[in-house]
């Protein structure tokens, strides 16, 4: 699990990113590399993609992968979609971002339109129905109890789980546009995050 | 009328992709809302059962949005609808990406971070409740998808396994006629 004997020397010094990772690892690397996270991605891309970067390929320090995700997270899109366009970017320039990105995706849009056409041929059997029908039951489920385990997790302060039931109630329940409501309740959500950090 | 609904695609997602706060998960409401709502492209089941589809393929949760392409309107549609999903969320963070060089030292991530997880969250825990409002017939199917939130809640194992669990868990319904 720990990679003391990083490429990158230093963790923790604010050097920019973009100067340590420069010429390090070549274009090729970098498409085998998330092809790699995007093929074994199974149930999230998340944990696959720090045992590539991290772990496998030792391509950043965890410190430098936490940087770079947690602003992944912040912005909209998939998390390991915009990893994959900032690393990239560092590593390579904006071929770099369009290698990692193609990479990411070539083979779960392959075994994707295998299952499309799977099920385009066989979708008339009651048996596969009955399958798929369980298998769509198992993903509410899925993001029902991912959602449950992060609010568990974060173990968050009253006003932020007050944000979380305002989305809810506010796109599950009302059944909203969820643009307006993301315009008004993410800004005052972040806003309440500063004031209540800054002392 | 072909390029009318391609159009209609690509605004639809490429509207939602910058707004699609932690992937996908939480802009399944929207995405649910306006295929089957606004535009009637599919019916419930049918956007239900792209939703496993979608589950059941690695990579990343956006590829709902490459299956509903796909379903409205073939190969065409798939990358239109892929495309539009990511290249507006994409470019902004390419162009984020190059403003903050300085990533070790960056408390406003942290900050902001803060901020938007609980309306994240909120609003991934609402795209679950689509999804069970249009996977969810019967009390065996209410069933498979409570059993499956407590699998993820209290097991830390590929969630993998609770889709294969559920397949089979429906299929021995079907056998045994508990199910139609």
């Amino acid at each position: 699990m720990n990679t003391t004997d990083n490429i990158v020397p230093g963790q923790g010094d604010p050097t920019p990113l973009a100067l340590k990772m420069a010429g390090h690892i070549s274009l090729k690397e970098l498409f085998l590399g998330f092809l790699k996270i995007g093929l074994l991605g199974f149930g999230g891309l998340a944990p696959v993609a720090h045992h590539v970067i991290v772990e496998d390929r030792a391509w950043l320090t965890e410190q430098e992968y936490a940087s770079l995700l947690g602003l992944g997270q912040v912005l909209p899109g998939g998390n390991i979609i915009n990893l994959a366009v900032i690393m990239g970017d560092r590593f390579h320039g904006v071929w770099g971002s369009l290698t990692a990105l193609a990479a990411l995706m070539a083979m779960p849009l392959v075994i994707l339109m295998a299952l499309a056409l799977l099920y385009e041929r066989f979708a008339g059997l009651a048996i596969v129905r009955s399958a798929i029908a369980g298998s769509a039951a198992v993903a509410a489920g899925l993001v029902i109890g991912t959602a449950a385990k992060i609010l568990w997790k974060l173990r968050l302060s009253w006003i932020a789980l007050v944000f979380a039931a305002l989305a809810f109630t506010a796109v599950g329940l009302l059944q909203l546009s969820l643009v307006p409501v993301i315009v008004v309740l993410a800004p005052l959500s972040v806003g309440t995050a500063y004031m209540r950090r800054r002392p | 009328m072909k390029n009318h609904v391609l159009w209609q695609i690509a605004l639809t997602f490429a509207s939602l992709s910058l707004v699609a706060m932690g992937g996908a998960n939480a802009v399944v409401p929207e995405i649910h809302r306006q295929v089957v709502g606004a535009h009637g492209w599919m019916n419930d089941a049918t956007f239900a059962q792209l939703f496993a589809i979608a589950q059941a393929a690695p990579g990343p949760n956006i590829l709902l949005v490459s299956l509903i392409g796909w379903r409205v309107a073939g190969m065409t549609g798939l990358a239109v609808a892929t495309l539009a999903m990511i290249v507006p969320s994409s470019v902004l963070a390419f162009t984020v990406g190059r403003l903050v060089n300085r990533l070790a030292d960056a408390p406003w991530i942290s900050l902001t971070k803060a901020g938007l997880v609980p309306v994240a969250v909120g609003l991934i825990m609402a795209g679950g409740m689509v999804m069970a409002r249009a996977a969810v017939h019967n009390l065996f199917s209410l069933g498979i998808t409570i059993g499956a939130a407590i699998f993820v809640l209290f097991s830390g194992r590929n969630p993998l396994w609770a889709l294969a669990g559920g397949t089979i868990i429906s299929l021995l319904g079907l056998w045994l006629g508990l199910v139609k």
